[in-house]
């Protein structure tokens, strides 16, 4: 089959390596029906998807879970990336990864590493993460990547448990020596999504983050790079949701099914391709799943006839199929949607319950 | 504020660890990988980056760029100061 000429080429491959992971963030962006270790991908095969992905033009690998490190060959899937010339990037718990595992992979050709940390609370963190103890080992982790040389980004997920801390979040990541700091609010899929009473935050307590994220930009300029994942809940536009479909970015999860956005299986009807079956190339050219919400003609009214529309992409199609039942809508997001209400009164319903953990 | 303005003129600069310039075809030409960012970079911000090696100072890579391209010492210098500047702040070039 002949690709269409405008096809575009992606720039990053997530590998999620594994769904085994130490912790239960009831964030977890993995699906709630989880890939068992006898299902996962070995490392050939990983090796092959990673020369492939750079035939297709991807510059950077995300390596991924899970907790990547609950995988024995962790330094040769590394060694993988690096031989097919990416750049690779190590998204870990830290709960489990030593530091002699983790020289293993410096010296493999890891280029770069992201920490998650749950808090700047110790005790918050680690009920966060489920575990006792997790704070700790991820700090001293942290310095133990400091000192290989290696660069560190400190992933904060924020929530209404922990969102009036941003400004000690920040000052943890300086303090730990990382480069950047990712200051991420909770995007409502898989487990999230389970969760949702129990973390939204109130308009008011994200309108303050945010405006603290600026504050904190111009007073650490040149220091550290502070990103931030916006929350989509009390928005009036829609993020452009992996940088648009099937346009930039490829999913492989554990068991090798390839997805054009981590949460795109919640989608009924779709059609997805494994690389034990195909190519990557074949994948990413041909495979329904792609092709369902590439460019715009899917597209329906509000976003047919938008001025935004190749900027955002018509925003989140997981989002449009979970909160207004069609997954060709409009992003509910955008106050254009007739469906917009729906999500202020869903952001309104905010309950102090017991996280539900991720958990297999 | 700890970014600046300016930079000193024997300062060796040089990409960090994590930071690297590739030549990638399907992308259109050469562009820097930094941690979860992608840079394109353009004719000129590759001819200045190639020379950030750690060895050579801002001055000499701006009086081997005005010979090379024979191009206004001043302006040469104004655009790599610029670009290191920039780079700098964002955490992507050792100063």
């Amino acid at each position: 089959m002949l690709a269409p000429a405008s096809l575009p080429s992606p720039l990053g491959l997530l590998a999620e390596l594994t769904h085994r992971c130490p912790l239960g963030c009831p964030y977890c962006s993995n699906p709630l029906a989880l890939d068992k270790r006898s299902d996962e991908l070995d490392t050939a095969t990983w090796a092959r998807v990673f020369r492939e992905a750079a035939g297709l033009g991807v510059l950077q690998v995300h390596l991924s879970g899970g907790e990547p490190a609950a995988r024995r060959d962790l330094a040769a899937i590394v060694k993988a990336v690096r031989e097919a010339e990416l750049y690779s990037n190590l998204i870990t718990s830290a709960v489990g990864l030593t530091p002699q595992t983790l020289k293993t992979l410096a010296d493999a050709g890891l280029d770069h590493v992201q920490i998650s940390i749950q808090d700047s609370e110790e005790k918050s963190a680690d009920h966060v993460a489920g575990y006792d103890g997790a704070s700790v080992r991820k700090r001293a982790l942290a310095a133990e990547v400091v000192k290989l040389g290696l660069p560190l980004t400190v992933n904060m997920v924020v929530h209404r448990a922990n969102i009036a801390r941003v400004e000690a979040m920040v000052d943890l990541a300086l303090s730990l020596g990382a480069s950047r700091v990712e200051i991420a609010h909770v995007q409502y899929y898989g487990w999230a999504l389970e969760n949702r009473a129990a973390l939204m935050p109130t308009r008011e307590q994200v309108e303050q983050a945010v405006a603290q994220v600026e504050t904190l930009r111009t007073k650490h300029h040149g220091q550290i790079v502070i990103d931030a994942v916006v929350p989509d809940y009390y928005a009036r536009f829609p993020k452009p949701c992996v940088g648009g479909w099937g346009r930039r970015s490829i999913n492989v999860t554990p068991a090798g099914k390839v997805l054009p956005c981590h949460a795109a299986e919640v989608i009924p009807g779709l059609e997805f391709w494994n690389v034990r079956e195909h190519s990557l190339g074949d994948i990413w050219r041909s495979s329904p799943a792609f092709n369902a919400f590439r460019g715009t003609d899917w597209m329906q009214e509000p976003c047919k006839s938008c001025a935004l529309k190749e900027k955002d992409f018509g925003g989140c199609r997981c989002q449009a199929f979970l909160i207004a039942g069609d997954a060709r809508a409009a992003d509910p997001v955008c106050h254009l949607s007739p469906h917009h209400a729906l999500v202020e009164q869903l952001a309104g319903v905010r309950e102090d319950i017991p996280y539900n953990y991720r958990h297999i | 504020m700890a970014g600046s303005n300016t930079i000193s003129a024997d300062a060796k600069p040089s990409l960090p660890r994590g930071v690297r310039l590739v030549h990638n075809e399907a992308q259109g030409g050469w562009v820097l990988l930094a941690p979860e960012r992608v840079f394109k970079a353009d004719a000129i911000a590759h001819e200045i980056l190639k020379r950030c090696t750690g060895e050579a100072s801002v001055q000499t890579i701006v009086d081997d760029l005005a010979t090379t391209f024979n191009a206004p010492r001043q302006r040469i210098h104004d655009d790599v100061v610029k670009l290191l500047v920039s780079l700098a702040d964002k955490k992507l070039l050792e100063l």
